[in-house]
């Protein structure tokens, strides 16, 4: 039997015996969930004195840090789908630590 | 280092791609803990509001704080790893998470305290 040749052959030789792609996916999976979480208590936290236009801006913004981290996680998680996926760009990680470091100071900023 | 990591690629060798996906899962989970702080900050504002003002502040601001260290420090941490990695040597030591644990548990205990003797505002 020809190894290789087959459609399944490539992929199947490829395939890493200790999902790793795999693994790191579900990790991004669940740091999003963590940030919703997180960005959920930001956005609540802007409201949290009232509604006027200060929160107002604050919660888009918390919004935008939000989105801006689901869009990285997309990205990276697309990615994953590769036997062999390049490793993470620092820039990626700038933007993902960016993100968190955003929704804190955000929030921080509407304490009472 | 930390703060230019566009660099990265220009030392050493590329590692195994099973290893720099490692290093980036290990990221990820020092970016959730930071992300845990940071919600943990904004709940103990939002959900104690029988606290006394400048304790509440205090515990929130603390725990924002210590979320923000711990998101820089996931990425310092990541690099060094890449970097090390890349140059073939050992990965880097670090105090931070005995010296993160004693924090938490410090807050931890705080927070019971409050809770238990009810110091309301």
């Amino acid at each position: 039997m020809p190894e290789g040749k087959g459609t399944h052959g490539p992929r199947t030789r490829d395939r890493d015996p200790g999902l790793q792609p795999e693994r790191t996916r579900l990790a991004w999976r669940r740091t999003t969930l963590a940030c919703a979480v997180a960005a959920s208590l930001a956005g609540r936290q802007t409201l949290h004195r009232g509604i006027d236009p200060a929160s107002l801006v604050v919660l888009a913004l918390v919004v935008v840090a939000w989105l801006a981290f689901l869009t990285l996680a997309h990205r990276r998680i697309r990615a994953m789908r590769m036997p062999r996926p390049p490793a993470l760009s620092p820039r990626a990680a700038v933007a993902a630590v960016a993100c968190t470091l955003a929704l804190a100071a955000l929030g921080a900023a509407m304490l009472r | 280092m930390w703060f230019a990591p566009e660099r990265l690629r220009e030392e050493g060798g590329t590692p195994d791609y099973r290893f720099s996906l490692a290093n980036e899962r290990t990221f990820l989970a020092w970016l959730r803990t930071a992300m845990a702080l940071v919600g943990g900050g904004f709940a103990v504002d939002q959900f104690l509001p029988e606290t006394a003002r400048p304790l509440r502040l205090a515990l929130a601001l603390v725990l924002l704080a210590g979320g923000a260290l711990c998101a820089l420090r996931a990425i310092s941490h990541w690099v060094r790893c890449e970097r090390a990695m890349r140059r073939g040597e050992d990965l880097p030591m670090s105090r931070f998470p005995v010296v993160l644990g004693l924090a938490v548990g410090v807050v931890a205990l705080l927070m019971v305290i409050v809770a238990a003797f009810g110091w309301g505002g």
